[in-house]
């Protein structure tokens, strides 16, 4: 099957390409991008005049819910909401129901999402068995079965010597380590940053150190490992200079902050907004600013969802009882584009945060639309004018804390592998 | 300054009182003008008297089904407002639901329906997630008030209240006045409740005592000065305010020992002496003698740990009331 | 047309002394309604050369339309200063209008004990009456409209006014 898409606005970050032009595309592959390729005989035309044609996005973190939640989502309905979001890829995270460390846990969860035919998932696999940090998974199988990494979350133990080998253990493999940086017992039971908000509304708080204490042990370990080390949802200020300063001393480290941390601070929850109960924590406008000035200078990389979705119950309760997390598929690409039109990015660094730049850092051959890459399209209508509302999405959790907000740019079409998965 | 542009829901304050001012649920003391505290006090102040006379009844709450939702255990809070609601002529529900339903596993908000389907006109409630009664609050049918009784370590309004009102009937002017507040400021509901009626109404100065561990981040943007020297701290004060050490403060590594806070923040009369020669000794109760108070500074002269506890019972009345009143 | 207080006051005193007579009541104690039936009983009580005290009642926590306009701060607190239990009392009010307020005090009054009979005596009396309450001693009678209200300032010197509260546009 061949399709033009036609005079749209061509906005390819990873090749520099920012003009009007056309994408031609046989099968599952782009063939051609400006001038039409010979022999090419389009069996649909897509005109997309006055749009916009990206790169289908690339979220680097989501859960996904099943293996074991799903109440909360599952792989179809989630991938089906990241379609009509213009997100072609997804990587998910292990720590469900049972936590995904093996690779018939890895085969399940690919199966689902091949089944499901709406998005390309990517497996971040369990670093340890059962993610409790004491004994390594077989990561060499996982990698064999199509994980594109493996991640933990720092345990009660911390076991320092586990995680070193762990990291070791992955290098060896050519897996790219995922960790999120919160020191167990600084964070322990806490729901808010520890500042003003959370003393005024008697809320158990996580302090800042929280993150930078881990980012301290776990930088020192990428500087004695040399593993490749992806730090997911950074949420501090002293914790992006931190990343940015190991990045200047030439340690393989990148970053990631969910999108919500770019526009989000404490002063959110001052109301005990359960929507706004995230880990970790909104934290002050200081923080949020030079977490924006990380994604500026290109020491944060990616903007990823973070995507979390929940049952009405899981945020129906006390502030402090409910489930942490935001629904966040649907707000990336919006916020992503916020970021531009609110000029702290220009429209190509905006792109790239959910396009090349996690694609890079996962190692799949996507966020891009060169020749001979996969068809995975995202075509957006730049000036319409919306409000979201969070009655209407597509994901099996509709708890954002962006009701009302009003963007501009909408999805119109979604094609993966040259297929279309979703149209308005 | 923060883009936040969604509308966060209603703003403690703003759910508290209706379009005319008046107070609809009493969740906490943060955000409420000055004048609905003043009303407060001087509607409280008028029950005082009733006690005083042979008639110990109004029949304000006549027909009124008021409800103590009580999700932490507690006898002394509870008999108060069970006292106050009688004295208003009010039929109470006492249900600890520590020991029954949620333990279970049903949900707060099934919970609060199964008790609405019963009738009522009040809620009273305590739990121990901070936040607790603004969730209900915002749950709960439109015809119920919702008092709090306390909510994590968040607020204990109604402490709050009879704690100002015992100041202002001893010592009057508040722009006069400095209130030192000492102990556990950190898991101390009260003392959150305590700083903001002060603030508002203008005392002038509020001072916290207490070793760091005990201090929550940023408290000075509450509105207090702080001092770690108990000695310093206690210099020319008007109201010593004791709080509670509770027992787990030391397993969590947050103190050394009961020994050490007696010795360098524990309230002995030496240490009053400081004062000035009038102050008074406040606390909220329970008080563990020898560990925050000695024992011959909770029963002296100065303390009037007592009277407070009967000015509880008229500062509830008056809140009860004022939110009872005028349901649509 | 309108007599002045004085003479209003002078006529309850001849009034009530007939009426004491009367029904032998000696010892009378009188409570006066606050604020307006306050000064008025104050009044009285000189004339009459009741030495004891005047008991002042506020009825707030006893009206009938709590429900509806809710609880305001008191101005001040019932003062009762003596025995009601098997006590005579001369109830005093500066206007009888609906009688709402006369039916609270009285159950105010029933709440502190079980007097012995209460006699009520009101300055003004103006029709508009929703229960079945009655003065035994009146200053006066006034016929009134419905947008008319009576005035009473004091406590020295005691005055009352018609108003006239202007139509809703």
């Amino acid at each position: 099957m061949s399709i033009l898409i036609q005079n749209g606005r061509v906005i390819d970050p990873a090749n520099g390409v920012d003009e009007v032009t056309n994408l031609y595309i046989e099968d599952d592959r782009i063939v051609a991008v400006g001038d039409t390729p010979i022999d090419f005989e389009a069996d649909e035309t897509i005109d997309a005049s006055g749009q916009w044609v990206i790169p289908g996005l690339v979220d680097l973190g989501a859960r996904l819910r099943e293996p074991g939640q799903e109440h909360k989502g599952t792989i179809a309905s989630e991938t089906r909401a990241a379609a009509s979001a213009g997100i072609t890829s997804i990587a998910c995270l292990p720590n469900t129901d049972p936590a995904i460390d093996s690779p018939a846990a890895v085969d399940f969860v690919c199966q689902q999402a091949e089944d499901a035919g709406y998005a390309e998932v990517h497996v971040i696999g369990a670093m340890t068995q059962g993610l409790e940090g004491k004994a390594l998974s077989d990561m060499a199988a996982l990698k064999k079965m199509g994980c594109v990494g493996v991640s933990q979350q720092l345990t009660p133990g911390n076991d320092l010597q586990v995680l070193r080998n762990a990291m070791d253990y992955a290098a060896s493999q050519g897996l790219t380590v995922y960790f999120h940086p919160e020191a167990y017992s600084l964070a322990e039971g806490g729901c808010a940053h520890e500042g003003a908000i959370a003393t005024r509304m008697g809320l158990k708080s996580i302090p800042e150190a929280a993150e930078t204490a881990a980012l301290g042990v776990l930088i020192a370990l990428v500087e004695q490992t040399g593993a490749h080390t992806h730090f997911c949802r950074l949420s501090t200020a002293r914790g992006a200079n931190m990343v940015r300063r190991a990045r200047m001393d030439g340690l393989p480290v990148s970053a990631d902050i969910a999108a919500h941390q770019a526009f989000l601070t404490e002063m959110d929850i001052s109301d005990f907004n359960a929507l706004c109960h995230v880990r970790p924590p909104l934290r002050t406008d200081r923080d949020m600013q030079a977490l924006r000035d990380g994604l500026a200078d290109g020491s944060i990389e990616v903007l990823c969802s973070d995507h979390q979705p929940h049952e009405a119950d899981a945020k129906l309760a006390p502030f402090p009882a409910t489930e942490p997390g935001i629904s966040g598929l649907e707000t990336l690409l919006p916020l992503a584009l916020r970021l531009h039109e609110d000029d702290i990015l220009s429209l190509e660094q905006a792109i790239s945060l959910v396009t090349s730049k996690p694609a890079r850092i996962l190692g799949i051959d996507t966020g891009t639309l060169g020749k001979g890459k996969l068809a995975n399209i995202c075509i957006l209508d730049p000036d319409h004018s919306w409000h979201f509302d969070s009655a209407t999405m597509l994901s099996a959790g509709k708890n954002s804390p962006f009701d009302g907000w009003p963007f501009k740019g909408k999805v119109i079409r979604t094609m993966l592998a040259g297929e279309t998965v979703y149209e308005a | 300054m923060t883009i936040t542009q969604h509308q966060a829901g209603p703003l403690p304050a703003k759910l508290q009182l209706r379009e005319d001012g008046s107070l609809r649920h009493f969740l906490s003391i943060e955000g409420l003008p000055r004048q609905t505290l003043i009303d407060i006090l001087d509607t409280a102040e008028s029950f005082v008297s009733v006690h005083a006379q042979s008639v110990k009844k109004v029949p304000l709450l006549r027909g009124k089904t008021v409800v103590n939702l009580f999700f932490e255990p507690s006898t002394r809070t509870r008999t108060t407002f069970e006292l106050a609601a009688k004295r208003l002529s009010a039929d109470v529900l006492n249900l600890n639901i520590a020991t029954s339903a949620t333990t279970k596993g049903e949900s707060l908000l099934d919970t609060l329906r199964n008790i609405e389907a019963m009738f009522c006109d009040m809620f009273i409630v305590r739990h121990a997630d901070s936040g607790a009664a603004h969730f209900i609050a915002r749950h709960v049918a439109p015809h119920i008030a919702v008092l709090n009784a306390g909510d994590g370590q968040h607020a204990h309004p109604t402490q709050g209240m009879l704690d100002v009102f015992t100041i202002r009937k001893h010592k009057g002017d508040f722009t006069r006045l400095k209130v030192a507040i000492v102990g556990d400021i950190l898991h101390s509901r009260v003392a959150r409740s305590q700083i903001h009626a002060l603030n508002i109404l203008n005392t002038n100065e509020v001072r916290v005592i207490a070793p760091k561990t005990l201090l929550p981040a940023d408290v000075e943007k509450l509105g207090v000065h702080v001092y770690h020297d108990m000695n310093e701290g206690l210099k020319d004060v008007d109201v010593v305010i004791m709080l509670r050490l509770q027992r787990e403060r030391m397993q969590n590594a947050l103190l050394p020992s009961e020994h050490e806070f007696f010795q360098f923040y524990g309230l002995t009369n030496e240490r009053l002496k400081l004062a000035r020669e009038d102050a008074i000794v406040m606390h909220p109760g329970p008080a563990n003698r020898g560990v925050e108070i000695a024992s011959d500074v909770a029963d002296g002269p100065q303390s009037v740990i007592l009277e407070q506890v009967s000015n509880g019972i008229a500062v509830r009345m008056a809140i009860m009331s004022m939110v009872m009143g005028a349901q649509q | 047309m309108t007599e002045s207080v004085n003479e209003l006051l002078d006529k309850m005193t001849r009034d009530c002394q007939s009426w004491f007579a009367d029904n032998g009541i000696d010892n009378p104690q009188i409570i006066g309604i606050h604020t307006g039936g306050a000064w008025v009983a104050e009044a009285l009580r000189k004339r009459l050369g009741i030495e004891s005290p005047a008991g002042t009642l506020n009825i707030t926590f006893y009206r009938d339309d709590y429900s509806r306009i809710g609880l305001h701060p008191q101005v001040s607190p019932s003062d009762i200063p003596f025995d009601i239990e098997g006590q005579h009392l001369l109830l005093v009010d500066d206007v009888l209008y609906t009688g709402r307020t006369i039916r609270a005090a009285l159950n105010e009054i029933f709440d502190y004990g079980r007097p012995a009979s209460v006699t009520l005596a009101v300055m003004i009396e103006r029709d508009g009456r929703e229960l079945p309450v009655a003065a035994q001693i009146i200053g006066t009678r006034l016929e009134l409209e419905n947008n008319q209200q009576v005035k009473i300032t004091g406590p020295d010197p005691l005055e009352y006014n018609i108003e006239t509260r202007e139509a809703s546009v």
